[in-house]
């Protein structure tokens, strides 16, 4: 295993706020100007709060909490996706983010495309990408599909492709959110093979997954996160257990 | 990889179009992906912009060169018409795909980082595609009525190609991140897009606004997309004329000399307050979209 050393992802005092019901046209904007900003357009909603928190190199951290507790929102800030509205956010080596499987996917392109288009998304070289190709598609177990348009894909293949090409980007620190969960039992087994691969390498991880018994397998700390705040970092079996006591006096 | 990998580094903030001439791979892809994709399922692919354009002047050289009767006063209407026509498609197509390049690659905006920057300019490039075939076009009807012209006209087209570009980038900057948060953006680009055609002497010539205007007419040369077609028109109709064709006001005064130069510099301005615009409200387009 590599040196705990170095810190990969920083995040100190990060605040995140949306504005929800906006108002979409220049009309309803200039009366409101003109009536002297009478009332507010629009509602703030605070997503994340002085969210602190510090990874090292090497870390596999696992973000856990509710439906719209925030982890999205934090990892987007970390990929840099979204900007803080406070508190600074920094992060060292390249950081790939696996917001969404196949997010740079184009329907209508085929395979082969898809795998070039999205690597370069991912910000693989046009050389990197020709001497990932076979291992991509080997990986990915697509076969003769591959110049097949992805429109054309069942839902697993699609996500074998992505997932593949993700891995095959070989970043230093990687965001995963919520991928795991789809594909089949086989696969899904040589996704996980692969990230604990990812993980001895000494790549930094950071997983969020609803899925509790897989991410106290895969990492080693965890976050529990509640209302846009962290509530408890440490061991990713006792925050799994917590997370799970909590769950339990709610219902 | 190495080198920039041994500091911390704030995500997602990048040097805005610097960011996509290191990222030419991508772009190139994209440029690539959009052709593709435009296309698909039609017999016809890269064709249609062959076809759209001689549709547009033939309906012009019609109506306006035989019924208004233009071309009696204009030698080699033709070629003057379909020089300016050319080269406002050119502009106008990029600027109207530029302004929905943002919108329309929300999917991707919203879920990974890159320069942003990348999807406007890869609609320039995409018209550009289009606009060198209407070139070649352009240039063998030239040929065929006898075009002669000098270097410094041939490096005059190449010069113009390249401010429409970089005017339709930085026009396409801000209209496309402000379509982010107004969709009355589009609208406006519509309209300038239907303007534009008539504010430059595409279909008429520049002395007929002359005697309108008069002492005015300087309002009308501050239009870079005006001083672009009139320099096409020098660059590639006027060689077209024998010598007594040619009269004192085939071409604007001052044209090459003040002009040009102006019509650069407003487009280097409108450039500059595009990456401007588009830097500010870019940090807002994840969440906005
Ligand atoms: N672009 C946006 N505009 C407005 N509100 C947003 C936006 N993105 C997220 N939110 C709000 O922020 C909150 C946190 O969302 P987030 O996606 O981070 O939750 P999450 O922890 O990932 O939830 P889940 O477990 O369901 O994936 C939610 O209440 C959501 O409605
Ligand atoms: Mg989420």
């Amino acid at each position: 295993m590599t040196s705990h050393g170095n810190v990969a992802i920083s995040c100190v005092g990060l605040r995140k706020q949306f504005v929800l019901r906006h108002t979409r046209s220049l009309k309803e904007a200039l009366v409101w100007l003109v009536k002297g900003r009478k009332g507010d357009l629009s509602k703030k909603f605070l997503a994340l709060k002085d969210v602190s928190l510090e990874v090292k190199q090497g870390e596999t951290v696992a973000l856990m909490g509710l439906n719209g507790s925030g982890k999205s929102t934090l990892l987007k800030l970390i990929s840099g996706v979204l900007q803080p509205d406070g508190g600074t956010v920094r992060t060292r080596g390249r950081v790939a983010g696996l917001i969404e499987v196949g997010a740079g996917f184009h329907h209508d392109l085929s395979g082969r495309d898809n795998v070039y288009l999205n690597g370069a998304i991912l910000g693989m070289t046009e050389k990197q990408i020709d001497n990932m190709f076979d291992s991509i598609v080997e990986f990915s177990e697509i076969g003769e599909f591959i110049d097949t348009e992805v429109k054309f894909y069942s839902s697993g293949m699609y996500l074998r492709l992505a997932f593949s090409i993700a891995v095959h980007t070989d970043p230093e620190v990687f965001l995963i959110d919520e991928i795991l969960a789809v594909g089949d039992e086989p696969f899904q087994r040589k996704c996980i093979a692969k990230i604990k691969e990812l993980a001895d390498l000494g790549k930094t991880l950071f997983v969020v997954s609803h899925d509790l018994d897989l991410v106290a397998t895969v990492c080693e700390r965890g976050v529990l996160l509640e209302h846009g705040q962290v509530i408890m970092d440490g061991d990713v079996h006792d925050v799994v257990s917590e997370l799970r006591r909590r769950s339990l006096t709610e219902t | 990889m190495a080198g920039q990998s041994d500091q911390l580094v704030k995500p997602g903030s990048g040097r805005g179009l610097l960011d996509v001439y290191g990222d030419r791979f991508l772009l190139k892809l994209l440029v690539r992906k959009e052709i593709k994709v435009r296309y698909r399922g039609s017999v016809l692919g890269l064709l249609w912009s062959y076809v759209k354009p001689l549709v547009q002047f033939l309906i012009y050289f019609v109506a306006l060169g035989i019924f208004l009767n233009l071309q009696r006063g204009t030698p080699n209407y033709a070629i003057y018409l379909f020089a300016g026509i050319v080269l406002v498609n050119f502009f106008t197509e990029s600027l109207s795909n530029a302004t929905r390049s943002i919108v329309d690659n929300r999917d991707l905006i919203r879920k990974i980082y890159l320069p942003r920057e990348l999807f406007p300019v890869s609609t320039v490039w995409v018209s550009a595609a289009h606009f060198l075939p209407q070139l070649l076009v352009l240039i063998g009807a030239c040929l065929v009525v006898g075009w002669t012209p000098s270097i410094l006209q041939l490096a005059a087209v190449v010069l113009i190609f390249g401010m429409v570009a970089v005017l339709a980038t930085g026009l396409g900057l801000m209209f496309g991140a402000v379509n982010v948060y107004f969709r009355d953006s589009e609208n406006i680009v519509d309209m300038i897009v239907m303007v534009v055609t008539w504010a430059s002497p595409v279909l008429y010539v520049w002395s007929m606004v002359e005697r309108v205007m008069g002492p005015w007419f300087w309002v009308y040369q501050l239009n870079p997309m005006t001083v672009a077609v009139e320099v096409f028109h020098w660059a590639f109709w006027e060689p077209t004329l024998k010598a007594d064709q040619l009269v004192a006001d085939t071409m604007p005064p001052d044209l090459l000399t003040v002009w040009l130069p102006v019509a650069m510099l407003v487009t280097l301005a409108v450039l500059f307050l595009g990456q401007l615009t588009f830097r500010r409200l870019a940090i807002h387009f994840a969440q906005e979209l």
